[in-house]
């Protein structure tokens, strides 16, 4: 078996970001590091975050960093990874990349201890960059300039040192003296030899300055001095002449500001009142704002609390620091302070934000801590400052941007019924928890609806001049009459336009430069800028049936099948220049736009019912002779020519020839794209995509300024081209007659449609998403879900530790906000007049934490249609759901029961405990609720549960057991109590159990009814810490494990049939057993690193007649699949295409993609399609370089790696 | 000659404990290559970010604490060194 990888949803969680001009304008831009993919981002105008460039770089990208060379505009971005290489990267505006500047090796790869890539640090005036690791080696590298000024790149110097851990590294700034990088170190050496446990009570950190002399080109230790030893965390302080240089060392629960001969000045960070006593207050993450007059810093707790901190200093050093609550934001691994006014909270869990500074915390507040106050305590040790989160002050909230991490559960069902399967994701954790129900497409943002009086059959939209900006003129018609709206400031019916309103229209159109076209069945008129109105009429009784126009040019189709073809002439008229005859009654038609500085279009495309397409010429020299001919499966409804403009790069991202296509939309529901040749107007190279029941409408629509394809069959699609790719989404709405692109004061790129009895307007946000989501909110982690598919309900699975229970909760919070209020009642007074706003949101300030002992949890009915929760049942003191499953005992009245396993105070540290364990059995009630029967102790946690031949398979710890319903309790039928570890997944097929074991990867197991034994005839080879898996046929299963690899493992087939043959189910034989396992071992057949914790795996095909694929969901929050190859040839190219990409185009980072993708174990039989995919933006040359190797063109390798992607999504 | 090969392995191998840290050596206990082993679980969680989110997320906390936790366990992974056999 071979199969292709490709990413769905790409990785939406964050490691890391940094913000500076990296194109070199004054915008500034953020770049964000997803894991494996790099991105740069841009907040808009509007505050709206777009993404810019979005590159995969096959490596775990761990640490970024920004830095300027002096007198430069443009900030470069350093890259710390698991490659053993530094790689400097400068954004290409012209062409929208990335361009590697250096790249220097300096390790192994891999995410190694001593191999540097985990920390960097900046000299603050871009002379030198430090990457560091874990634990040793530090390596400096002088950055400079050469006569070119082209940036230069050093031999690294080693600033090591042995059996030392390095917590964080920042460079100081000291103006332009030698740079210096500060470190928080600990030595480990002596604490390893001494088992008296002294030397390791005594171990100290210190805070090391290690200086580069740039004369000697040396780095020297400079200044080691003790420090807290609950440092985490280095922040650079201004320096030169900007402040009093140093830095600010976060440890738990204090910031000290330190410099070398400075004495060390120390804050306490506040507390919120309701944190456990044992509990320390840690920073996560610092972000700093500088201007020229002043600078401060942001500073955020893993609470998500942020504090400002400002210093005081003078001519002898800083006097002061203090440290003010600022606002409460959801934990971010990473804060951006943007120099126009916003904050871009990198979220660790959940959708990331972008926020305005509505004020800076300026006014005085009870609520901060500074050094003089600690001054004051120090006798009975420190008296912690208490504050109460309060609702946001300083921060506005202006974006989100929409982040799926962590998935913790997934599966696609097609609950609603529609024509494609929906994904549904359980996401996010603790009070930031979610069900997403994921759609291919994209979304839309109605602007308006408004009802029509009658159903209308088509609409357009028209200027009253070329030059003009917004459209002057909605035109809808019906059955038997037109309707004019004018668009203004309101969207009103008009009589003066001069258009026909006794009469349906075909067509509605701009014509010259300042006049309006109407076509109506019994003519054409012309309605010219003065008001003057020109009519055309058809010849006799015959009517027009199909009109094909550009703005120059427009062709009827009269019944009977006669075309007749006007131009219009230089004073502005429209003439008839030809008339031709076609064979038969004409389905459709359509003439390319006039190409930018030309008199005509060339070609005119003309669908017949005798299932062809023919295309003419409209030159004056063979005007109407046929070019082509194309036949097709099925008569075409309708026609559009897209032109694809020539690219060398730039925002749409990759190199491409100026190319037109032909796409018709086919009765049968196929839209069939072929390439037009532009000079002789042959037709080759076509490519034909179901998109529904319905005939496919198509109308030329404009999408970020460039013409692109909206596609009406039983669903709409949009064809555009994204980053070098011609995508075809499906859009997520229902289903539209007609469209039009829209373009008005208040909405400058949006589409009006009309469905039903509708008039909308909308617009189409974020191109580039696969997916559209539908987020419900849920109250703590999730765990699992089921659906419960008769009910159309979906059962969750919530639990959190340390959390504290709803009504704990409740109590708790009344009692602060009667102490809140004493405190600043006037500020609450001013914003809240109503209790409610009182109340903090949950989802924004996280649950108060509790201690380890404690856990909540939930399970919950939710009906998905309504998005509402039907059932909500708290588990009790401390008791906790972890598996989840529906199981229906064979005869027993009760029909479909839902069994969830439990374990009650469960702790992981030292050993894993716990009080006691649960299965719990219930009954679905009406209206969703759920009943419990009973609940029955038993011997470990139970992690998996299953069905099987009508009783319930449980694995409790290391026993699998099999349960039947009884009156009172469970009954147990047959235990096997040989699995290594943990049972955490179970799949059933006929008599076979597939058994997923924490720490020891699959063993299949036999159910022998007669002999009522359980018994395992197969296990694995390899040690897999298995986080997922799935059942995939009746030998295979696929599982993924922990560090980020999946595999499938199968049984040979004559072993298989062994075990099947045998009377005694190869039962003697598994008496003997092998290397202390079962007799019989499996297979690896696949083996592929996705480089990010798989959490889930699924089995599904996304699209209608699609080929079944394996779906999986990861912690970083993304979505991938594995399609099947099913014939040698594709393996073969695709295999071949990987090779030369692998060559050609290395990846960004440094990492070897081979080594990358065998992180762990050699990848077997995976072809990765993010690499194929990269294709397109390679060079031209390279391009046909490589096509050429292949024996193919790169227009045929682009056609394949569309088709592909096709078969899955 | 084979004196001159032994003293070769042999300073390859200093070469090597010196500038890899966590080469063994036929002397090496129990406890020594059981640290090592902590360590380089330790920086690999803290070097793997969806590892850390995955702990984070089971153990309820948040990322930055979880790398904090992993970094300060790096001192003494494996409790107390056992008392030395004097020899």
């Amino acid at each position: 078996m071979y199969l292709y990888s490709i990413t769905l949803q790409k990785p939406t969680g964050i490691v890391c970001a940094i913000n500076g001009n990296f194109s070199g304008g004054k915008v500034q831009e953020i770049v964000v590091a997803r894991g494996k993919v790099l991105d740069l981002l841009r907040p808009d105008d509007s505050g709206k975050i777009q993404t810019l460039l979005s590159v995969d770089v096959f490596g775990a990208i761990r640490s970024l960093a920004q830095f300027r060379l002096t007198g430069s505009h443009k900030d470069y971005i350093v890259v710390g990874s698991d490659s053993g290489r530094i790689v400097i990267l400068e954004y290409n505006k012209e062409k929208n990349v990335f361009d590697k500047v250096h790249q220097e090796t300096f390790g192994k790869s891999g995410c190694r201890r001593i191999v540097p890539g985990q920390y960097l640090a900046i000299d603050p005036k871009g002379r030198a960059v430090m990457i560091g690791a874990c634990e040793k080696q530090k390596l400096v590298y002088v950055l400079n300039r050469d006569t070119a000024a082209r940036l230069t790149i050093s031999s690294p110097l080693e600033a090591h040192k042995s059996h030392t851990i390095t917590y964080s590294i920042c460079g100081v700034d000291c103006g332009f003296d030698n740079p210096i990088f500060a470190a928080i170190e600990m030595d480990y050496s002596e604490a390893d030899q001494d088992s008296t446990g002294q030397a390791a009570a005594e171990a100290q950190k210190h805070l090391t300055f290690y200086e580069l002399d740039l004369g000697l080109n040396h780095v020297s230790r400079k200044w080691s001095e003790p420090v807290d030893n609950g440092a985490n965390m280095l922040v650079t302080v201004p320096g030169g002449g900007d402040g009093p240089s140093g830095v600010l060392v976060c440890a738990e629960n204090f910031v000290i500001y330190k410099n070398q001969g400075h004495p060390d000045v120390r804050a306490l960070i506040p507390r919120r009142l309701d944190l456990p006593a044992e509990r320390g207050v840690l920073i996560v993450s610092a972000a700093t704002h500088k201007q020229k007059s002043m600078f401060f810093f942001l500073l955020q707790t893993e609470y998500g609390d942020i504090f400002k901190v400002t210093l005081e200093y003078g001519n002898e050093g800083v006097s002061e620091l203090k440290i003010k609550y600022f606002d409460t934001i959801p934990v971010t691994s990473s804060l951006c302070v943007l120099k126009s006014g916003f904050l871009f909270a990198a979220s660790e869990f959940g959708n990331h934000a972008l926020y305005q500074f509505q004020a800076i915390g300026d006014d005085p507040d009870v609520e901060s801590s500074s050094a003089r106050m600690m001054e004051l305590e120090t006798d009975e040790g420190f008296q912690p400052v208490f504050f109460q989160p309060r609702r946001l002050k300083n921060l506005l909230r202006v974006d989100q941007v929409q982040s799926l991490m962590p998935v913790m559960d997934m599966k696609v069902f097609n609950l609603f019924e529609e024509e494609t399967p929906q994904i549904f994701t359980l996401c996010g954790q603790g009070s930031r928890s979610s069900l997403r129900i994921l759609r291919p497409g994209l979304g839309i943002t109605e602007m308006a609806t408004s009802p029509l009086p009658g159903v209308p059959n088509a609409v357009w939209t028209v200027k009253k001049n070329v030059n003009d900006e917004f459209d002057a003129y909605i035109v809808v018609s019906f059955a038997s009459v037109t309707l004019v709206l004018s668009i203004g400031e309101t969207v009103e019916e008009v009589s003066d336009s001069g258009f026909l309103d006794t009469t349906p229209s075909l067509a509605v159109s701009l014509i010259g430069d300042d006049s309006l076209m109407q076509v109506h069945p019994s003519g054409i008129r012309h309605i010219r800028e003065d008001g003057r109105i020109n009519e055309w009429r058809t010849p006799g009784k015959r009517t027009i049936v199909k009109v094909g126009y550009n703005r120059l040019q427009v062709v009827i189709a009269l019944s009977g099948g006669e075309l007749i073809y006007f131009e219009v002439d230089t004073t502005g008229q429209l003439m008839e220049v030809e008339k031709h005859e076609m064979p038969g009654d004409v389905a459709c038609l359509d003439i390319a736009p006039v190409p930018e500085g030309r008199q005509r279009s060339r070609f005119l495309a003309v669908g017949s019912y005798d299932n062809t397409i023919r295309i003419l010429s409209l030159d004056p020299d063979d005007c109407m002779q046929v070019l082509s001919l194309q036949s097709v499966f099925s008569p075409p409804e309708s026609l559009l020519f897209l032109e694809i403009q020539a690219s060398t790069g730039g925002e749409d991202g990759a190199d491409h020839p100026a190319s037109l296509f032909l796409n018709a939309g086919l009765q049968n529901g196929v839209l069939f794209r072929t390439v037009v040749d532009m000079v002789t107007g042959q037709l080759s190279d076509s490519r034909s995509r179901f998109l529904g029941l319905r005939a496919p409408k198509l109308f030329s629509i404009m999408v970020r300024g460039r013409r692109a394809m909206l596609c009406l069959s039983s669903r709409p699609w949009l064809g555009y081209i994204y980053q070098g790719h011609f995508l075809l989404t499906p859009l997520t709405c229902g289903t539209l007659e007609f469209a039009a692109s829209f373009s008005s004061d208040q909405c400058a790129e949006g589409v009006v449609a009309v469905a039903a009895e509708a008039l909308k307007v909308f617009t189409i946000e974020r191109l580039g998403e696969t997916f559209n989501e539908t987020a419900i909110p849920l109250r703590y982690t999730p765990r699992k879900f089921v659906f419960q598919p008769k009910r159309k309900l979906v059962v969750t699975i919530e639990s959190d530790q340390r959390a504290l229970t709803a009504e704990e909760r409740e109590a708790a919070q009344k009692e602060c906000f009667g102490a809140g209020l004493d405190e600043n009642g006037n500020i609450e007074m001013e914003n809240g007049d109503e209790d409610e706003d009182n109340q903090l949101s949950d989802e924004q300030y996280g649950y108060p934490k509790a201690e380890k002992e404690k856990w909540v949890s939930c399970i919950r009915v939710l009906d998905p249609r309504t998005e509402e929760t039907t059932c909500c049942l708290e588990l009790q003191d401390n008791e906790a759901a972890f598996s989840i499953c529906t199981v229906n005992f064979h005869d027993k009245e009760y029909g479909t029961l839902l069994a969830v396993g439990t374990a009650k105070s469960l702790q992981f540290f030292p050993k894993r405990s716990f009080e006691a364990a649960y299965i719990h059995i219930y009954r679905f009630v009406d209206g969703g609720k759920l009943e419990l029967l009973h609940k029955t102790q038993v011997d470990g946690v139970p992690l998996a549960l299953s069905q099987f031949q009508g009783r319930l398979l449980a694995g409790i710890g290391p026993v699998l057991r099999l349960y039947d319903l009884g009156k009172k309790r469970l009954l147990r039928k047959c235990e096997n109590k040989l699995f290594p570890n943990t049972i955490i997944t179970i799949h059933t097929y006929r008599d076979r159990i597939y058994v997923g074991d924490i720490q020891e990867s699959f063993h299949y197991c036999k159910y022998r009814r007669d002999e009522n034994q359980l018994y395992i005839f197969a296990d694995d080879v390899y040690p897999r810490w298995l986080t997922a898996s799935h059942h995939v046929d009746f030998d295979t299963v696929a599982g993924a494990d922990k560090f980020g690899n999946v595999y499938f493992v199968r049984l040979p087939q004559d072993v298989s049939d062994e075990v099947e043959e045998d009377p005694t189910g190869g039962k003697i034989k598994w008496e003997q057993g092998k290397l202390n396992g079962a007799p019989n071992k499996m297979e690896e057949i696949v083996q592929f690193h996705v480089g990010d914790v798989v959490s889930s795996l699924q089995k599904a095909s996304l699209i209608p007649g699609g080929g079944e694929c394996i779906i999986y969901g990861t912690v970083m929050g993304s979505l991938g699949a594995f399609l099947p190859f099913t014939s040698r040839d594709d393996v073969d190219f695709f295999s071949h295409l990987e090779m030369h990409l692998r060559q050609e185009n290395p990846p960004l980072c440094g990492r070897d993609h081979m080594a990358y993708r065998s992180a762990y174990f050699p990848v077997k039989d995976v072809i990765d399609g993010d690499l194929c995919e990269q294709f397109p933006t390679l060079p031209m040359d390279m391009q046909r370089k490589i096509a050429d190797e292949l024996d193919r063109t790169p227009a045929e390798i682009l056609k394949k790696l569309e088709e592909i992607r096709n078969k899955i999504i | 000659m084979q004196a001159s090969d032994r003293f070769n392995i042999n300073s390859q191998l200093e070469h090597l404990q010196a500038k890899y840290v966590g080469t063994g050596h036929a002397d090496l206990n129990r406890f020594e290559w059981a640290v090592n082993i902590q360590r380089d679980s330790y920086a690999s969680y803290v070097g793997h970010y969806p590892m850390l989110a995955y702990f984070a997320v089971a153990e309820n906390e948040s990322i930055g604490r979880e790398r904090y936790n992993f970094m300060q366990k790096m001192l003494l992974p494996c409790g107390l060194p056992p008392e030395r056999e004097d020899d």
